[in-house]
């Protein structure tokens, strides 16, 4: 992967070439789109700011690499739909070359000799139910409401550093519990019925969730899906209704947005807008360690051995990387050391990228724009289900849940004229095998994901050029994600909020004083949504402003 | 239910009371005679044997064994030579004891390390990190105490071992004894001249008829439990869960005690690199501890008074009592005994007591509760130094 251009244009000077300050404000460990945000607001908040990414292109697990000449890969997420608007608008990412295509479409759920066109624009998806069950399109713009309604209690816990609980009881921390305070009273104010509802929903399932509402299994597979998104769960499992909610925080369904060049143009907005302010980036050079003494971080030492001193450091780097290699647990309390290796990880996520020759031929597809948002392979949660149990036996889904998406027909500068790129997200693909190694199981795990496909577009194996499959090893060894966690760690209901990373240290101050969470590990959590980034900042600059 | 430790096939056919205690799981002999009078005077006057297999045990092996010993207790293990062994709490996080026991180096990377409660998991979490391996040998090593003046004596009649004679306290020698190898500890819970043996399990047997038939000529009586236990008031020494509470255990944050708090400020090392509760007690030894840990002492006539008001001789229990009683001060509780026994060396009624630090002076007189003829009494008592019983042979 040596050979990995970024495929956008960002200010960032040839590693090794520019001299580092030995002294900064902030040291930002990561540049993927959560450490380039938090960069960017403390950058913008006028601190001096370094970001340090051990990888040579920008992005973590947002990036896009050109892996086949011509053709832009998204490694990770494929595309932008979650990222906040605020965020986008308040670091002027417009501005400084970030481009987002809409689709028209939500999904395109598959089944055998079935088709469900799940439109944006409610009115279309209606009339596309109603083939499938006329019971189900009188309910869907109730449904649409209702998920609206809980997904905006949702959005406004969000944005918010999550309260301090402790034992010192509720009255101290009366201020901080002020924004939270706000959330309940609106909550409130719906009356006690939408109250019941919410709570209600938090440890649902997704599967009991829709079988509320519909009867259609295509319906409901399609929607089920994005409940088991970046868990090791299946959607019978208590709190993936949650998760269903947490991916319509920007409507839904969720909006399918592709920055133009790929989804690390993402981050190359953030690193301009970044560096415009003056913050610096040093990609391939790793952080080795961070620099403790009297209980604080002060600073860190890099591979190429060099120190440099800060006042506080910003981990976009999953939490138990940050504190157990980077800080060592030597530093931490026992009880710090126990939690942190006690977060579960358990990837369960792969990609398969693929260079076609043509667009391949979906059966039932009647317009190409019905391609261009998610193209779902999840007919029914009994099959989404049955993805999950091999996973829980440690196999691949014999019949996995796919996730694909061609941006190619959006954005004409990912691939030759004529050509496009087929990208698949694969669940379930559990980090652990019961028997073999990702190593030896990948080329038969990206056949088999290219036979499924194919049995809904049989032109596909003779329309590949080239097939890129990575594996939740690779997204642990080359893309610093532990056990292939996409999210670092399990969006769990016990390791959300205050209990993200870890019980105590939800508000984005770590265990070690100055040291501070930024990235997917922190609340909300996963996802393309700059959220935990940019209430990082937020922390971050209080603290300073205080020393 | 309990199970035997190596030496039960001994033990049980000399125990002539059939009462055993509970010791961490294993049987453990209360007294082998129908008092254990004499078995207490063995180890003060001849030597007497115990069985202290019970106690946990675990080796600490690798590159960075030492570090990891270091980061378990508040001790600067940096200090300690290889053939020495040194008596240490350690502690939580919040700098409150965990449980005590004696770490020995066995070699620049090897040491052991003897608990009162299971520590494994508490060990290997400590050990997080370090290249270093914590190995449970509990099971596996049988052990002896041989404790009292006789006690070196009887161990040269074994043959004994390279250096035994000259053998410093707190420091270990490896022997032979029947062809069985033995580590030879001067150590013990009795504060007197004394030796603990360790041995592989399977050579328990032969090393116990060895020991017993070379101290038939000094005296050599096995001892139990109750015996043990007023020795061990007598030379001051705390037990887990009746002088403290293990922080693991503890109910509330009020039962929890630093080393400070124990008297035991003199094992940790503030300046000596970071150890589990370094920062708590860097915090607590700026403040200063709110409790002490003390010995009490009755003198013999103000029993005689208290009893006498009820025209009865002084009854004091043979044995050590783990009863906890309040201490007084004025009408103001300021503190409680938790230990206590009549000495049969001094003549005396001591007691191990918890007090609020403005009464913890040596001299300080107190009121230490006593029930007497179902009536709730108090009796003087004096702070008074530890160890109470301190031969100069324990050292010599």
């Amino acid at each position: 992967m040596d050979e990995a251009r970024p495929t956008w244009r960002a200010k960032i000077p040839d590693s090794g070439l520019r001299l580092m300050k030995s002294e900064y404000d902030v040291v930002v460990i990561g540049a993927g789109h959560n450490g380039l945000v938090t960069a960017a607001y403390l950058a913008r908040a006028g601190r001096r700011v370094l970001v340090v990414e051990a990888r040579k292109v920008v992005g973590g697990a947002a990036a896009t690499e050109e892996i086949f000449p011509g053709y832009r890969f998204d490694i990770g997420a494929s595309h932008a739909g979650l990222f906040r608007a605020e965020i986008q608008r308040e670091l002027r990412l417009e501005e400084h070359g970030l481009e987002l295509i809409e689709s028209p479409m939500g999904a395109l759920g598959l089944a055998e000799g079935k088709i469900l066109r799940l439109w944006r624009d409610p009115e279309a998806a209606q009339q596309e139910i109603e083939r499938h069950s006329s019971v189900d399109a009188s309910r869907y713009r109730d449904f649409l409401a209702w998920v609206e309604d809980q997904a905006s209690l949702l959005r406004g816990a969000q944005n918010q550093v999550p309260p301090e609980l402790s034992p010192e009881g509720l009255f101290n921390n009366l201020p901080k519990l002020v924004p939270w305070l706000r959330l309940a009273l609106r909550l409130r104010g719906r009356g006690r019925r939408a109250v019941t509802e919410f709570l209600r929903t938090i440890p649902i399932s997704a599967e009991q969730l829709l079988d509320e509402w519909f009867e259609s299994p295509l319906l409901k597979g399609t929607l089920a899906s994005s409940g088991v998104e970046g868990t090791m769960q299946g959607p019978k499992a208590s709190g993936t209704g949650l998760m269903l909610l947490y991916q319509a925080t920007n409507g839904f369904p969720a909006p399918v947005r592709y920055p133009r060049g790929g989804t690390g143009a993402l981050a190359a907005a953030l690193v301009n807008a970044a560096t415009e302010r003056g913050a610096e980036i040093q990609t391939g050079e790793r952080v080795e360690k961070i620099l403790i003494s009297d209980y604080r971080a002060h600073g860190v030492v890099l591979s190429n051995g060099q120190k440099i001193r800060c006042r506080a450091i910003a981990s976009s780097a999953d939490p138990r990387h940050t504190l157990l290699d980077l800080v060592g647990a030597q530093d931490l309390e026992l009880r710090v050391m126990r939690r942190v290796r006690n977060i579960r990880f358990r990837g369960s996520t792969a990609k398969v990228n693929l260079a076609l020759d043509g667009l391949p031929k979906f059966e039932g597809v009647q317009d190409v724009r019905e391609l261009t948002g998610r193209i779902l392979i999840s007919p029914s949660t009994e099959y989404l289900e049955r993805a999950y149990d091999d996973a829980k036996y440690r196999r691949w889904s014999r019949a996995p849940y796919l996730d694909m998406s061609i941006p190619t027909l959006l954005d004409d500068t990912r691939a030759p004229e004529g050509k496009h790129v087929l990208s698949v997200t694969v669940r379930y693909a559990p980090y652990q095998l019961e028997q073999r190694d990702w190593d030896k199981e990948r080329e038969a795990f990206g056949d088999h994901v290219v036979s499924t496909i194919a049995r809904y577009a049989t032109d596909l194996p003779d329309l590949i050029l080239h097939r890129q499959v990575i594996t939740p090893l690779d997204y642990e060894r080359e893309y610093g994600l532990p056990e292939g966690s996409i999210y670092h760690g399990q969006m769990a209901l016990d390791q959300l909020l205050t209990m993200r990373p870890i019980p105590g240290f939800g508000r984005y101050r770590s265990p070690v004083e100055g040291l501070y969470f930024c990235g997917a590990g922190a609340h909300p959590g996963g996802g393309v949504t700059g959220l935990p980034g940019r209430n990082a900042a937020r922390i971050i600059a209080r603290d300073l402003r205080r020393r | 239910m309990p199970i035997p430790t190596p030496f039960h096939s001994r033990t049980s056919e000399l125990n002539q009371t059939k009462e055993w205690r509970e010791w961490s799981g294993y049987w453990s002999a209360a007294t082998y005679q129908h008092t254990h009078e004499r078995e207490y005077f063995a180890i003060r006057n001849s030597a007497a044997l115990i069985d202290v297999s019970p106690l946990f045990k675990y080796d600490i092996v690798g590159p960075q064994a030492a570090a990891v010993v270091d980061r378990i207790v508040p001790r600067d293990i940096t200090r300690c030579r290889i053939g020495q062994i040194l008596y240490s709490p350690w502690c939580d996080d919040d700098g409150k004891v965990v449980d005590d026991g004696t770490v020995w180096r066995l070699a620049e990377d090897r040491f052991r390390v003897t608990a009162a409660d299971a520590s494994l998991r508490w060990f290997q979490d400590c050990g997080a990190g370090f290249e270093a391996e914590v190995v449970d040998v509990s099971h596996s090593i049988a052990a002896l105490a041989l404790q009292g003046p006789n006690a070196r004596k009887i161990l040269l009649e074994l043959g004994g071992a390279e250096g035994l004679i000259d053998l410093p306290y707190y420091h270990l020698t490896q022997g032979e004894i029947g062809g069985a190898a033995v580590t030879i500890t001067r150590t013990g819970y009795t504060g007197d001249l004394g030796y603990e043996l360790w041995m592989d399990s399977a050579d328990a047997l032969e090393v116990w008829d060895r020991i017993v038939l070379a101290g038939a000529d000094y005296g050599l009586l096995p001892a139990g439990l109750a015996a043990l236990d007023v020795a061990r008031i007598e030379a001051g020494l705390l037990l887990i869960e009746v002088d403290y509470i293990s922080s693991l255990k503890a109910l509330t944050e009020s039962r929890k005690s630093s080393p400070f708090e124990l008297g035991l400020g003199w094992t940790v090392a503030l300046d000596a690199g970071e150890f589990v509760g370094r920062r708590a007690l860097l915090d607590q030894a700026a403040r200063g501890s709110e409790w002490s840990l003390v010995g009490l002492e009755v003198a013999w006539s103000d029993l005689d008074r208290l009893y006498a008001a009820f025209d009865l001789a002084p009854q004091v229990a043979g044995r050590a009592s783990r009863d906890p009683a309040p201490v007084y001060v004025g009408q103001r509780q300021i503190g409680q005994a938790t230990s206590m026994t009549f000495s049969p060396m001094l003549k005396t009624y001591l007691a191990l007591a918890t007090l609020e630090r403005g009464y913890a002076d040596l001299g300080q007189t107190v009121e230490l509760e006593m029930t007497v003829e179902y009536q709730r009494t108090r009796v003087p008592a004096r702070v008074s130094r530890k160890p109470f019983y301190d031969p100069p042979h324990k050292r010599s």
